[in-house]
């Protein structure tokens, strides 16, 4: 059933609301970018998802490689002074 | 735009709106049972989706007709035995609506031409006396720009996309387009609402539809064919063969267990 399997991928990001950052949701083939648009919106904004989409060619995203996840990753793993746990907030400071 | 309705004139019996009402919900209803036929079997999965998103937005806007048409023929019928126990000769949708799907290209241009259509006619409604078919119209144009647009766009990739392709869509075209004459052909019912107020007069509908299509067919390097005479009209109850095997789908359920609810 699948004769679109020649479209190429790309990567869909959606914006929930004005002021929120675009979250990546998925991926849809398609045969260029303005279709990629339609099929995002048909796919992913069914229930009102969304407000504003992006489409990245999946080819186009430059990906960490997992084989150098240890250390890329890992030294973080036991610097909890980079954490901001350890100051006293002052009373006066009300939202923080 | 053309004018939208009537000045004056004399208000529609409640059987007329009754009827007018069956028109635009029925070609709502039957498309969308047609659409729902890809769900499963389109080219791809967003393809599924996108005539599925289509297929719903049809059968909201009818759910709403039938709701309305159900309260002003005031028998106590509900919106679903307008949908699921007609007989057929009760239907008056267009027929381009009941044709079969045919292939992808055959299904996007006839969806491209009721798409067109519904966007000339609910953008007349939208000023319709009948502040409640106004309403409707005003929900329904917003999502039919949607349709057209995305028909329109495949339209444009078929007919100027391959030999093969292009060939393909024009020979739809060709066969799809006489049918196209019932939308602008008016009969006593049209003129009846029309003058009304309650509806535009479909005759003048036609120069504003051909604006819609016009500049996609030139884009899609498709030809316009030329008018020719139509033989159904089923507006007026009188179907092509088509009609009777898609009810026998859409009705199976409420037939077989009359009153059936999820």
């Amino acid at each position: 059933m699948n004769e679109a399997g020649d479209w190429p991928l790309y990567e869909i990001f959606i914006r929930a609301r004005g002021g929120l950052d675009h979250k990546h949701v998925g991926s849809v083939h398609a045969a260029d970018a303005a279709m990629a648009i339609e099929h995002a919106r048909d796919v992913y904004t069914r229930r009102q998802e969304g407000i504003s989409v992006w489409a990245v060619r999946s080819t186009d995203i430059v990906a960490s490689d997992p084989g150098e996840a240890e250390s890329l990753f890992d030294p973080a793993r036991d610097k909890v002074y980079r954490h901001p746990t350890f100051y006293e907030i002052p009373k006066e400071v009300e939202t923080l | 735009m053309s004018e939208a309705v009537a000045a004056g004139g004399a208000p529609a019996r409640p059987a007329q709106l009754f009827d007018y009402l069956l028109r635009i919900a029925d070609t709502s209803l039957v498309l969308a049972q047609r659409l729902g036929e890809w769900i499963g079997h389109a080219p791809a999965i967003e393809e599924d989706l996108g005539f599925a998103n289509t297929a719903l937005d049809l059968l909201g806007q009818a759910r709403l007709l039938f709701a309305y048409a159900a309260e002003v023929e005031g028998r106590g019928r509900s919106e679903d035995d307008l949908a699921f126990l007609r007989e057929e000769a009760d239907y008056r949708n267009a027929t381009l609506a009941e044709l079969p799907n045919g292939d992808f290209g055959d299904t996007i241009v006839r969806q491209f031409l009721i798409d067109a259509y519904q966007i000339v006619l609910y953008g007349g409604l939208r000023k319709s006396r009948d502040a409640r078919l106004a309403e409707i119209a005003a929900k329904a144009l917003k999502e039919t720009r949607y349709h057209l647009r995305y028909s329109s766009n495949w339209l444009v990739r078929l007919g100027d996309g391959t030999e093969e392709s292009h060939a393909r869509v024009q020979a739809s075209l060709d066969r799809f387009w006489p049918h196209t004459a019932e939308f602008f052909d008016a009969d006593d019912l049209d003129r009846a609402v029309t003058g009304a107020g309650i509806a535009p007069p479909v005759q003048d509908l036609r120069a504003d539809w051909l604006r819609q299509i016009e500049p996609v067919l030139a884009e899609a390097t498709l030809q316009r064919p030329p008018d020719a005479a139509h033989r159904w009209y089923g507006k007026q109850g009188r179907h092509s063969e088509h009609l009777g095997h898609l009810l026998a789908d859409l009705q199976y359920l409420q037939r077989a267990h009359p009153g059936a609810r999820w």
